[in-house]
């Protein structure tokens, strides 16, 4: 086998289904997810360790950079939920047609926008 | 009669399945703590700690949390073996990527039990 055959990925333009981005984003999100893990347990601690700390973190957030950044996250986590159970329900089968394959990765991207902007407004 | 000459590190079925699993006990502790909080007339510092006060809520917490590090592992383990190629790179990826997951799980239970 030839191991130095040429690449050509001219990344902007591939167009991908639908379901493609959902996939990218599934991967994009949990790796923004990972960075976000020591923030998020810093804020488990904060929220349990006292009424100080607790009252220190709700202050934070009154901060719409803080915000900002926690509706980012909170995006991330949306859509990793909704498209990992898009990925269970095709391992169970109950998506795997390529009709119901695209119709779920529509689902996913509504579900998990909608849920962002309506959790986001009312934290706002 | 065929042999075939197997190759791979064999850990793939078992990460698939892992992965899966332990996806399945964050979505039930997720659903359950968002079915906690629409109920709670107004969240305040009493009502989240009170949630937090009994050694169940805290071993459910620990089991969701050992479940996120471990699931964690496994996708951010494929994302470096996807676009890091040099080996001592990759391999510095990789330990780095343990230690902070293994400081988390020792933070968690300080976080959970140290109170």
């Amino acid at each position: 086998m030839n191991r130095k055959r040429p690449k050509h990925l001219a990344l902007h333009q591939i167009r991908l289904p639908l379901a493609g981005y959902v996939s990218i984003l599934h991967r994009i999100s949990g790796a923004l997810l990972f960075l976000a893990l020591p923030l998020l347990l810093w804020m488990l601690y904060a929220s349990l360790r006292s009424i100080e700390t607790y009252t220190a973190l709700t202050t934070i957030f009154l901060h719409p950079l803080a915000k900002l950044g926690m509706l980012l996250v909170l995006w991330a986590f949306l859509h990793h939920f909704c498209a990992g159970i898009r990925y269970l329900a095709i391992d169970l089968r109950l998506a795997s047609s390529l009709a119901r394959a695209r119709a779920s990765s529509v689902w996913v991207m509504i579900v998990s926008l909608a849920l962002t902007l309506l959790i986001g407004v009312k934290l706002w | 009669m065929v042999n075939r000459v197997v190759t791979g590190a064999h850990y793939g079925l078992r990460d698939w399945l892992v992965q899966r699993v332990t996806a399945a006990v964050m979505a039930v502790y997720v659903l359950s703590l968002a079915g906690w909080l629409l109920v709670q007339p107004q969240l305040d510092y009493d009502a989240w700690t009170g949630l937090f006060a009994s050694n169940i809520m805290r071993s459910f917490t620990m089991l969701f949390l050992l479940s996120l590090f471990y699931h964690a592992w496994i996708g951010v383990r494929d994302i470096v073996m996807d676009y890091v190629h040099p080996a001592g790179l990759r391999l510095l990826a990789h330990v780095l990527v343990i230690l902070a997951l293994v400081m988390y799980v020792i933070w968690a239970v300080q976080i959970l039990w140290g109170l």
